[in-house]
């Protein structure tokens, strides 16, 4: 095959491309592994060093915070019940919202569609008091309850649901309802099979929303047993800087790489189903 | 009281048009009702209305002795075949059977069964596993139909179920849906605009104009005794001809000839129809059609002319003759096979 100069650019960019995503990561990676002291002295490394496994141990196992209670490992299983919980509560409200939207022909279907709309433009950011008066005065604040709740509804996945929803045709709704079926069954049988490529699609989004999340945490929990990885990489070193130490770069290099982690697996395994979502319709 | 009975049935849509007029008809029981009209006569929203999935403004529906209009679609023993099929896409074949029994609480072994004769009456064995984006058009047909058939249900719509298959296609389908019927048995109304579908199929046939029945009658009533200019213009092909004539003291007379003794007392403008079918060539006939067009369908010759100003007036012929362009014909009308309309209200005065 006759290879066109045209192509070999092409392949150029996309290399270059390529190594601008992988080599931050790589980097990390690589510094890692070896001793604090050599990074202080030699920068950052391109090749693997001999500490990759005192070097995560430590990360994982060592208590950290202001009252040394605290694990990485166990900020980690926070941060994932956190992302878990609401990208699975989004996927399902936003889903049965535009369920209600777009097939029960109310009169304020379409003001109420555009109200949750508007919502886009107020994230938690911005309500971010109030959202903390209503938790804390409904006793919350440290707990995954209230680390989740505020965050379960999404005007970004109702408005995705319900474009796909109104892409179904009405005859499939009818004829499902001659065949006996009621309101929640059509939901079940019929929509939730339907958009499974969406659901996965929209599953990622929101648990790499949820995963990255930082004020809110951070805001939110007083107690070190309720951190999230996000929050940890701030605080949990923090103390090292004072005295004589020298600042644990290598550590902190691990905790990132494994930080990103538990979000490259949920895109690992949902990818198939994730990029159908985005390109197709099973239609 | 018939197996289904509609009593002066009314659908006007919330934006105030009138779909449906104070319609009323019944289908007795085992009958193959056929609605045929128009794309927008209000034949789709009837059905639709027996079905349950369009509210009544007004009037009553019964089926087998229970007033069903406030019964939910679900509760109403119906099954539907729709224009697409709606077949359930991430469905295979046999969930998209047994869907409707499930939702009935019927047991595992039963509904094997169930679905099992109907894929076997249907020809459609062999696919059960597929999903329905894997089947042809005809096989979609079948599910679709299998889907109806498989529950039993006290009465089966179809809603242009053939209008998306080829001509070859819905000919064959055609046949089977008649022979299936007979051998269910099952009460079945099925809408279509296509005459010939409706002429073959029916056991009755209701021709539907804006939203009223124009006329009720086994087809073959309908063909030889349209009682509207509309009914006589729907039903047949080619088309009934039409000319404009005057009708006084019994005597017709349309632009170049006239007809004598006709049983009419009416006196006035009318239109004159004659089917292409019930011409015969003959000498000194009443027509001189002068051709311009002959398609030759092999059993037939469709000669299209001109007589002084009126166009495209239509002969059939047997197949066997050889008509040219450029050729006068002199053609005679069968005995009494003339069809006479007032012009303006459209209804039969002979």
């Amino acid at each position: 095959m006759k290879i066109k100069p045209l192509q070999i650019v092409a392949h150029i960019i996309l290399i270059i491309g390529v190594l601008l995503m992988v080599l931050p990561i790589w980097i990390s990676f690589a510094s890692s592994t070896h001793e604090n002291v050599s990074i202080l002295t030699e920068g950052m490394r391109f090749t693997l060093g001999d500490q990759f496994s005192r070097n995560y141990n430590e990360v994982l196992n060592e208590k950290g915070g202001w009252s040394e209670e605290v694990t990485a490992a166990k900020m980690f299983v926070n941060s994932f019940i956190m992302a878990l919980g609401i990208a699975t509560l989004k996927v399902a409200i936003s889903a049965m919202s535009a369920y209600a939207l777009v097939y029960y022909r109310f009169k304020l279907a379409v003001p109420i569609f555009w109200l949750i709309f508007i919502t886009l433009l107020v994230p938690l950011e911005v309500r971010i008091f109030p959202s903390y008066k209503i938790v804390s005065d409904l006793g919350l604040t440290n707990s995954y309850t209230g680390l989740i709740l505020p965050l379960v509804a999404s005007a970004t996945a109702t408005f995705f649901f319900r474009q796909f929803y109104k892409t179904i045709p009405d005859e499939l709704l009818e004829s499902a309802k001659l065949d006996g079926a009621n309101a929640w069954s059509f939901f079940i049988d019929f929509l939730v099979p339907l958009s499974k490529t969406m659901i996965a699609a929209m599953f990622i989004f929101m648990f790499v929303y949820g995963y990255s999340q930082y004020l809110w945490p951070l805001i939110m929990t007083t107690a070190e047993e309720y951190w999230t990885v996000v929050m940890g990489m701030k605080i949990i070193y923090t103390e090292s800087y004072e005295g004589v130490a020298l600042p644990r770069t290598a550590e902190r290099f691990a905790y990132i790489i494994l930080s990103m982690i538990p979000p490259v697996l949920v895109v690992v395994f949902l990818q198939k189903w994730f990029i159908k979502g985005l390109i197709q319709t099973e239609k | 009281m018939s197996f289904l009975d509609l009593k002066n049935v009314t659908k006007i849509y919330p934006n105030g048009t009138k779909a449906v007029h104070e319609t009323s008809l019944s289908v007795d029981e085992g009958e193959f009702m056929v609605f045929v009209g128009p794309s927008g006569c209000g034949k789709s929203t009837l059905l639709r209305m027996v079905a349950g999935l369009e509210d009544i403004t007004e009037g009553d529906i019964n089926l087998d002795g229970q007033l069903i209009n406030e019964v939910d679609p679900s509760e109403r023993d119906v099954a539907m075949v729709f224009q697409n099929y709606a077949l359930y896409p991430h469905m295979n074949v046999y969930n998209n059977l047994a869907y409707g029994l499930k939702n009935r609480g019927i047991d595992k072994e039963t509904i094997e069964q169930k679905v099992n004769d109907a894929a076997k009456l249907l020809q459609i064995s062999d696919f059960l596993q597929r999903k329905p984006s894997m089947l042809s058009g005809g096989q979609r047909q079948r599910v679709a139909m299998g889907r109806a058939i498989v529950r039993n249900p006290k009465i089966f719509l179809f809603d242009e179920p053939l209008s998306n298959l080829d001509a070859k296609l819905r000919i064959q389908m055609r046949l089977e849906i008649k022979k299936l019927q007979q051998k269910v048995g099952v009460t079945s109304i099925f809408v279509t605009h296509d005459q010939v579908e409706a002429m073959t199929l029916a056991d009755r046939l209701a021709v539907i104009n804006n939203g009223i029945i124009e006329q009720l009658g086994t087809p073959i009533e309908i063909y030889n005794n349209p009682e509207s200019l509309f009914v006589a213009g729907f039903i047949g092909s080619p088309q009934m001809n039409f000319l404009d004539a005057n009708l006084n003291n019994k005597t017709l007379s349309a632009e170049n000839f006239e007809i004598k003794n006709i049983d009419s007392d009416y006196n006035g403008e009318v239109t004159l129809g004659i089917r292409p079918e019930h011409l015969i060539e003959s000498e000194n006939g009443l027509i001189n059609l002068k051709v311009e067009l002959v398609e030759q369908l092999g059993s037939d010759n469709l000669v299209y002319g001109q007589i002084k100003n009126i166009k495209d007036f239509c002969y059939r012929s047997p197949g066997n003759q050889t008509i040219k362009r450029g050729d006068t014909l002199s053609l005679n009308i069968e005995e009494n096979k003339y069809y006479i309309f007032d012009k303006s209200t459209g209804k039969r005065v002979n």
